[in-house]
């Protein structure tokens, strides 16, 4: 089993659970550092996973699939940026909605398009390319982290960083943690609290359906019903539990990954898988209830203090 | 004094709110260049309003705003801030989790290659600006973590990087310690020097006396005049700025004053942020009296009555009612000691404003074996007992079933001051009753409030309206920094110059063993 | 409300749901080659047959349970979304006592549902108690927990209860477990009347106890319930204990009713979220909600008779069920409406004023 852990496998094993994740990890860190706590990630998933079938089919290129999947992304967080800024839904209800549209809607529409049901298996998608690097893959262990993963995985490493510089280093990301900690004191100085959430829900939208993507053209070769299995929902476990901040979140996610990985080489033992299939639910719940109770005992500590 | 160069005049402003009140009449205004320049009044007298209309938050029904001598329209704060207006608000506009440095170039960042902020050149502008006028401030710290006086200073600064020539700061000295005070002036003056104009909004007469060059008093939404402060006495100042319009006359009875029913004794108490708001106050109401507290507000009023009545418990000392320590009393065990409270925000804490009357009605006695059992409410007691009061309380509504939220200000008083009144209270506390309620209403509940003083009720009555006070009270007490600065026993007798006064904090009887007046 | 606000709702939520049907009906136009018989099966589909009908009715009963669940917890405004694991551990509490307690007939269902109640009770009262204890929110942990609830679920089914013959459902449930029909030839049951007076008892709960009322009055106004002396705690775990209790109790009965012959469920079977819709259209009212479940029963029948005859498949019922949300939820939708009709009103109060 150690020796399992050990091998650059495992690690694989733990980049390619987590990746979907990480990526509506951010997404819903965007979002809630906007101060909307964006609950339609798991419908948004399921989608980005089925569109990007459907365009990297129709495009023949993963590339082509993947533009346009984030494209509808985008517009997904503008329609529910519409519905909650414009009509004045509630964020719940509103997300709880769209996921409820997503899950129907994504099997009509893969019924309309493929006729397919249940999987997509006659439309002939394609996947995000693995990428070897040539040379490294020689390197023991390393090597076989480095090389070989799937391109889908190294943007969502990629988009930890560059959603970290977006929001710590300009000013639309300055913005967004402003109107999102105190609108009026935004609106104070001229901002609009308004169209600022509506950037952010759409970036939200765009980070999520790229994790979709990879549901179904990475983690998997074709669209089925149903799979995003809640991992939109531990998004958002994962970005609260992480602060909201990217390099947070990266961080529970990867924990996540462990977990993940973990019971995978656990089936090999008697553990029984149920339980097994458990733990990164468990973890999350116990590791936000920690977390919850410590910013609790901090904002007490800082309230007495002044 | 020199003659300095007017660079702002507001003329003939006139401004009415939607719901009639006219919070602005005909006041007019000059600033000159390098001046600190108090606005001094009492709570509504139309400060904020005016300066809300400088601000561009709200735009004026009449009058015109000159700056630099040419006619100008403000239309929202980022219009001002572009024509150098800049606010420091009472509460601060800061976000708690940036920098400093962060909170000062929000909506105005430097940037670098286009898309980054210039965090580098941000902070240098920062610690630039703040040299210049000898702010000691680390700009790269978390708002979150430094205290109060600095967080001001931040605001300050906020308002001269977006490039102010005019400073307006809403009562700025009522967060700081005395020794942050006496920092900020220093700044403040140095402001001046440099050129730019303060408006200083603040009832602190030693503080404008210390300050500010020149003074405009407001009153019930009108210009007293503007005065070279070093040309006017503090007495001067607190009597134009005090003032009864309309005598109210109540055929009151002379106080049947019985047994202690609350007394407070030795109560330091505190406000949400842990702040000590009342200090070593002691006093004994009687059944039979209303005690009317004055006093400009955030002076410990409203930590004061949230201990009394447990919706706090950040207090130490003593509260007892008749003769039982409520220290460890909840809400509903105070409330079962026979006292009601109306409260000062009557859609915040007063009523569910998407619930009906009838429901609202019973929030405080539905436990009461008349209208309930030991699992049922009694519908059928609590419709009849509705209408009863509806009718006794004469609350303009279409039924018990109508959402309380839709009635007037001053019927959502009745429902609220008729569920308070109908459990037979022994002790009223009464915070700011008839405040932005119609004539009727008003009249209306302090008839009540009469009315149960004669049948043996305690009654303390905090409010800011001092002909309430005058015309109710049997006993009144002015609070000032936490403690009764002065209580007087015979109310008739106090003239409002006194009792502004003693509200600014001129005369304070606590400091020297707090005597009684006859 | 004033009566013709009320009015106006009503009329709100009935446009809501006819532009809801018609985008499905849009939909069902793009995706299908015989869209006139789809829209026609599924609109007359329930009425077919008797047992069509009956299917309807079935359909109701564990909608109801969530619904009423869902509504008492809302009431005391607390998005907790454990209903959805409740009815499940509902379901699943239910076989276990079925297949392994052996009581007698008449006695096991009535101990099972009880149970399962318990269970389900239990389930949704945790992310309360953690949003109490260390301010976690409820909303994420009550999620988290469903997916622990299902996964518990399935490792009590495929260790303890598993018939092998089959592989991943129990042993059948034993007849002295089982409900029985009330009507002849259709599977509806007496979890019907147990719904039905769960929705009378949760009406009378809700807005005529003296706990109903503090739920309502906390979860209108916190602060204005905290000043009437009302213990916050106490009523927070009292709604959504009883809430769960009333999902968990579905699930058993759903499991025990003869729609169900194992425990067998291995993924969530998305009563939770039905809840939700259900407790939208009744306006968090319990005495409402075999209306609201009615009419999704009906959609949701009619859909599956579309499936089974035409091209549009049955999920076409949940973007129907989106929509209408959407629609029911935004404030803003026809709010120009209400506003004009409220100035109306308003004027003519002031009229009646002057007159007296």
């Amino acid at each position: 089993m150690l020796k399992n852990i050990l091998s650059p496998d495992f690690i694989n094993a733990i980049l390619r659970a987590s990746t979907p994740i990480l990526f509506a990890t951010l997404a819903s860190a965007i979002a809630s550092k906007s101060g909307i706590t964006n609950m339609a990630l798991e419908g948004m998933l399921l989608f980005s996973a089925l569109f990007g079938v459907i365009f990297s089919s129709l495009t023949h290129s993963f590339l082509g699939g993947l533009l346009i999947t984030m494209v509808i992304g985008g517009l997904i967080g503008f329609f529910l940026a519409f519905f909650i800024l414009q009509l004045k839904t509630d964020e719940i209800l509103a997300a709880i909605a769209l996921n409820l549209i997503a899950t129907g809607g994504t099997v009509l529409l893969m019924l309309a398009v493929s006729g397919d049901r249940g999987a997509s298996t006659s439309i002939s998608s394609v996947s995000a390319p693995t990428i070897y690097i040539p040379g490294v893959a020689q390197i023991p262990f390393l090597g076989k982290v480095l090389s070989g993963q799937n391109l889908m995985t190294w943007l969502s490493l990629i988009a930890v960083v560059v959603v970290h510089i977006f929001l710590y280093k300009t000013p639309m990301g300055l913005k967004i943690r402003a109107v999102g900690e105190n609108k009026n004191a935004a609106e104070s100085v001229g901002i609009s609290s308004k169209k600022i959430q509506y950037i952010a829900l759409v970036l939200s939208g765009v980070l999520c359906s790229m994790g979709g993507y990879f549901l179904s053209g990475g983690y998997m070769n074709m669209f089925t019903k149903d799979m995003s299995a809640g991992k939109g929902f531990i998004a958002l476990a994962a970005s609260s539990m992480g602060a909201d901040t990217p390099i947070g979140g990266f961080l529970v996610t990867m924990l996540f990954g462990i977990a993940q990985a973990l019971g995978n080489l656990m089936q090999l033992t008697t553990i029984p898988t149920e339980l097994i299939q458990m733990i990164p639910y468990l973890t999350t719940l116990i590791g936000l209830a920690i977390y919850s109770y410590a910013v609790m005992k901090r904002k007490n500590r800082l309230g007495a203090h002044n | 004094m020199l003659a300095k160069e007017t660079v702002l005049e507001m003329q003939h402003i006139m401004k009415i709110y939607s719901n009639g009140v006219v919070a602005n009449e005909d006041v007019s205004l000059d600033l000159k260049k390098g001046e600190i320049h108090a606005l001094l009044g009492e709570n509504g007298a139309g400060k904020s309003t005016l300066m809300k209309v400088l601000f561009g938050i709200e735009i004026p029904d009449q009058g015109k705003i000159l700056l630099n001598g040419a006619e100008t329209t403000i239309k929202s704060p980022q219009d001002a801030i572009s024509k150098g207006i800049g606010m420091v608000h009472q509460h601060f506009m800061l976000l708690p989790s940036l920098t400093v440095a962060e909170n000062i170039i929000l909506g105005v960042e430097p940037r670098k290659k286009k898309f980054f902020i210039d965090m580098k050149q941000a902070i240098r502008s920062a610690k630039e600006i703040a040299e210049k006028y000898n702010f000691d401030i680390d700009v790269s710290a978390r708002v979150e973590e430094i205290p109060v006086g600095i967080k001001q200073k931040v605001e300050i600064l906020k308002a001269l990087y977006r490039g102010a020539d005019i400073l307006i700061l809403d009562e700025p000295t009522a967060v700081l310690t005395p020794q942050e005070t006496e920092e900020l002036f220093i700044q403040l003056e140095k402001l001046r020097d440099d050129g730019h104009t303060v408006i200083f909004i603040s009832h602190k007469l030693d503080e404008i006396k210390r300050i500010c060059d020149r003074a405009t008093i407001m009153r019930s939404g009108k210009s007293m005049g503007t005065y070279n402060v070093n040309e006017i006495s503090t007495s001067d100042m607190s009597k134009l700025m005090v003032g009864r319009e309309v005598v109210l006359e109540f055929d009151k009875q002379p106080a049947k004053v019985k047994d202690v029913m609350l007394s407070v004794s030795h109560l330091d108490a505190y406000n949400a942020q842990g702040v000590q708001k009342v200090r070593d106050l002691s006093f004994d109401l009687h059944g039979g009296e209303i005690l009317g507290i004055a006093g400009v507000e955030g002076n410990g009023q409203s930590e004061l009555i949230d201990a009394i009545t447990g919706m706090s418990k950040k207090y130490s000392g003593t509260i007892t009612i008749k003769g039982e320590d409520i220290k460890n009393d909840s809400i509903r065990d105070i409330r079962q000691k026979k006292l009601a409270h109306i409260p000062e925000d009557r859609m915040t804490a007063g009523c569910a404003a998407h619930l009906n009357i009838q429901e609202n009605m019973f929030a405080n006695q539905y436990t009461d074996p008349k209208y309930s059992g030991k699992v049922m409410l009694k519908s059928k007691v609590i419709q009849m007992r509705s209408d009863e009061l509806i009718k006794e309380y004469l609350v303009k509504c279409k039924s018990q079933k109508q959402e309380v939220g839709m009635l007037s200000g001053g019927n959502i008083q009745k429902v609220i001051v008729a569920r308070e009144f109908s459990t037979g209270p022994d002790i009223i506390i009464a915070n700011q009753p008839t405040r932005g309620i119609d004539v009727g209403a008003s009249e209306f509940i302090r008839r009540k409030l009469l009315e149960f003083r004669d049948a043996g009720c305690a009654v303390i009555l905090v409010s800011a309206d001092l002909n309430e006070i005058f015309s109710l009270s049997d006993r009144l007490a002015v609070m000032y920094k936490g403690n009764f600065s002065g209580v007087f026993t015979d109310v008739a007798k106090v003239t409002e110059e006194e009792l502004g006064q003693y509200m600014l904090g001129l005369k304070n009887d606590s400091e020297n063993g707090g005597a009684s007046h006859e | 409300m004033s009566n013709s606000v009320k009015r106006f709702e009503v009329f709100r939520m009935f446009f809501a749901i006819v532009i809801s049907l018609l985008i499905s009906f849009v939909i069902i136009f793009l995706v299908s080659k015989e869209p006139l018989t789809a829209i026609y099966t599924l609109i007359t589909g329930p009425f077919k047959s008797r047992r069509n009908f009956a299917n309807v009715i079935e359909a109701m009963i564990p909608l109801m349970f969530t619904g009423i669940g869902v509504c008492i917890m809302f009431s005391a405004n607390q998005i907790n979304l454990a209903g959805e694991g409740a009815f499940h551990l509902g379901g699943l509490v239910a076989s276990v006592v079925a297949l392994q307690l052996g009581l007698p007939a008449g006695v096991s269902p009535v101990v099972a549902i009880l149970l399962s109640g318990l269970v389900g009770a239990v389930f949704t009262a945790i992310p309360a108690v953690l949003k109490i204890k260390t301010n976690s929110s409820i909303l994420v942990s009550s999620l988290m927990l469903n997916y622990i609830a299902l996964w518990f679920a399935t490792f009590i089914l495929m260790h303890f209860i598993c018939d092998p013959s089959i592989g991943s459902a129990s042993y059948t449930i034993p007849d002295a477990s089982t409900l029985p029909t009330l009507i002849a030839k259709t599977r509806i049951h007496p979890g019907l009347i147990l719904a039905l007076a769960c929705a009378v008892l949760g009406y009378i709960f809700l807005f005529k106890s003296k706990i109903g009322y503090e739920l309502r009055l906390t979860g209108q106004n916190e602060e204005f319930a905290k000043y009437s002396g009302i213990n916050i705690v106490k009523v927070v775990l009292v709604s959504q204990l009883l809430g769960g209790f009333i999902a968990g109790m579905g699930g058993g009965v759903e499991l025990l009713s003869p729609i169900y012959t194992r425990f067998s469920w291995t993924s969530l079977l998305g009563y939770g979220w039905d809840a939700i819709i259900i407790c939208t259209l009744s306006k968090n009212n319990p005495l409402y909600t075999p209306l609201a479940a009615l009419f999704l029963a009906y959609l949701r029948t009619g859909a599956s008779i579309m499936a089974r005859y035409t091209d549009v498949t049955l999920e076409i019922v949940q973007i129907t069920q989106g929509i209408i949300i959407l629609l029911v939820v935004a404030e803003q939708f026809l709010s120009g409406y209400k506003h004009k009709m409220i100035a109306k009103e308003a004027m003519a109060s002031l009229k009646e004023e002057e007159v007296h």
